[in-house]
């Protein structure tokens, strides 16, 4: 970002009459614009329709598929309709807050953005603070829900946003403490740094790397979700329970904020996970960049490939989640995150601490990520030879194409 | 004991501490390969009306019974459906002509929106003129648009001649 910054204005004579800042300012609006318009709403947009789908099909049903070939505009119609309708304001709420509520949910799910790497070398700015960035700016979101049940002036909307309030700040501590054994891994808290630091093959990602960052990866994901207010953890806005929740009095274009918020944040989630635990964007092609400078930028944008590629199968995955499991209940969910995970988290810093002085000490120790890349892989095949074992007693048969 | 036995009692809460890990985890999967499963099936939805193989109308059983019909050609206008009707949604009007001494039906409407389906004015039909259509779909703006008017308003048709032999064949028939 800064370099391409100074770029740009080495470039451009006439820029350099102008104050640098303000140069700065506009390059910073531009790219804030383009990742909205090109990544974010494009993302959360079909994301939306991309769930809607996936929802039909495990519930048997198609979804929708009226709008445009196969519904693939719904989301355009959606969002449409949400422009033309009235921006209401409930009469006994408190108008400034209530107003104002959206923007601040929308704006700490956008900031996290600017660390959110794309590729080597494709990020808007590589902070040496990245993930703790990451930590300090989405909790931002906090405030905005909590403002907004709050200012909403209605029970369901405050029993939503405290809930959140509640998750969202319970659930901070094991995400932290999850991140921490890569941290200690890396000895770096900047994003690429942590990418940099894991290598292109399964076993050389973090998740795999010993036995507490194994348990950290589910810890971290699960928390994720929790966070960002997704089954099973959507208790803030439990539809069956709240109305919607904190944004129960919410219509027109500021609804449209929340949602947007939600959906990007989809994206967000699998993607600092990917950062952190599934090895970024690292392809075997990276380890031989030094080989063949020339191929540097196609490498790139396979990296970016690799990396797009992860995130979209774990949204998948969050997706699928949402659809499989039952919502949980407000004591249930607090005593996953306090009984559970944080203890299990403290365990990991200290045992990843242990065995980083381990490993120097016995490189053996090395070879148990290869065990645990091999546990790994029996979660997709435990659960495809339960599949197989459901379609041979349902007599059912696989109907792969999604359009129908 | 005491303990463990109020533990059990509550759903969810059972088991050791790794315990229940252990059966999270299980469920999750199992719970997950299950759903996983249905997204690999074919959906059951059938898009109707307009994406059906072929059309809903077409694959109704033989003796449907849909929206009545009359066929004013073979009506001798008997009254008989009329007096079946169990809730009356059929009105017949007949007039005779003083000098010509002809009967004239004036009125034959069928309130297909108080109509149950159930078939009886089918059943005493000598000429079977009134019969059930296969068409299901009535859906209207207005209520008042599911009268069926048989004789346009202001017009008078003349009754089929009763014949014996078809009274004959329909009461056979009509069953």
């Amino acid at each position: 970002m800064e370099r391409l910054a100074d770029y740009i204005v080495y470039n451009l004579p006439f820029l350099q009459q102008i104050p640098r800042v303000i140069v700065d300012l506009i390059i910073m609006l531009f790219f804030a614009t383009c990742m909205l318009l090109f990544w974010v709403a494009l993302f959360a947009g079909i994301t939306s329709w991309v769930e809607r789908r996936v929802a039909g099909r495990i519930q048997s049903r198609i979804g929708p598929n009226r709008v445009g070939p196969q519904g693939f505009l719904q989301w355009i119609a959606d969002g449409l309709k949400c422009f033309l309708k009235e921006d209401f304001v409930p009469a006994a709420a408190d108008k400034k807050l209530f107003l104002l509520a959206p923007y601040i949910v929308f704006a700490g799910m956008f900031a996290v953005f600017v660390v959110v790497p794309f590729g080597d070398g494709l990020i808007i700015s590589n902070l040496n603070i990245g993930i703790f960035y990451v930590l300090a700016i989405s909790s931002l979101v906090v405030v905005g829900i909590l403002m907004s049940g709050w200012s909403s002036n209605n029970k369901w909307s405050l029993l939503g946003g405290m809930r959140s309030a509640a998750q969202i700040v319970s659930y901070e501590i094991p995400v932290s403490l999850a991140i921490l054994p890569v941290i200690l891994l890396t000895g770096s808290l900047g994003m690429q740094d942590i990418i940099r630091a894991q290598g292109p093959y399964p076993w050389q990602w973090f998740a795999f790397h010993n036995p507490f960052t194994f348990i950290a990866f589910f810890i971290f994901f699960i928390g994720a979700l929790a966070e960002g207010n997704r089954t099973p953890f959507d208790i803030p806005e439990a539809e069956s329970e709240l109305v919607a929740g904190y944004n129960t009095e919410y219509s027109g274009m500021r609804f449209v904020f929340f949602f947007f918020a939600e959906w990007a944040n989809l994206y967000i989630i699998a993607a600092l996970t990917v950062t952190l635990f599934l090895g970024g964007w690292n392809t075997p092609a990276h380890l031989y960049t030094n080989l063949f400078g020339l191929l540097h930028r196609s490498v790139d944008v396979a990296g970016t490939f690799v990396f797009i590629l992860k995130s979209l199968f774990l949204v998948f995955v969050i997706i699928w989640i949402r659809w499989t499991l039952p919502r949980l209940r407000v004591d249930q969910m607090m005593d996953v995150c306090w009984k559970y995970f944080v203890p299990f988290s403290f365990a990991n810093i200290v045992g990843t601490i242990i065995w980083m002085v381990l490993a120097d000490a016995a490189p053996v120790l090395g070879y148990v990520r290869y065990i645990l890349f091999v546990v790994g892989l029996m979660v997709p095949l435990a659960i495809a030879m339960k599949i197989t074992r459901n379609f041979r007693l349902a007599k059912s048969e696989i109907h792969l194409n999604p359009f129908i | 004991m005491a303990t463990t036995a109020s533990t059990d009692a509550v759903p969810g809460f059972r088991g050791t501490y790794f315990g229940r890990i252990k059966n999270a985890i299980i469920s999750i999967m199992e719970g997950m390969s299950v759903t996983l499963g249905y997204l690999l099936q074919r959906p059951i939805t059938i898009q109707y009306p307009d994406r059906t193989p072929k059309p809903v109308k077409d694959t109704l059983p033989e003796r449907y019974r849909g929206i009545l019909e009359l066929d004013m050609k073979t009506c001798t206008a008997c009254l008989a459906c009329e007096r079946a009707c169990p809730i009356g949604c059929i009105k017949i009007e007949v007039v005779k002509d003083k000098e010509t001494k002809k009967r004239y039906i004036t009125r034959f409407d069928i309130d297909i929106a108080k109509c149950m389906y159930c078939g009886l004015c089918v059943d005493p039909c000598p000429g079977g003129a009134i019969r059930h259509t296969n068409e299901f779909e009535g859906s209207t703006s207005d209520v008042q648009y599911l009268v069926r008017r048989f004789v346009p308003p202001g017009e008078r048709i003349e009754p089929a001649k009763p014949k014996k032999k078809e009274k004959e064949e329909a009461g056979a028939e009509g069953s």
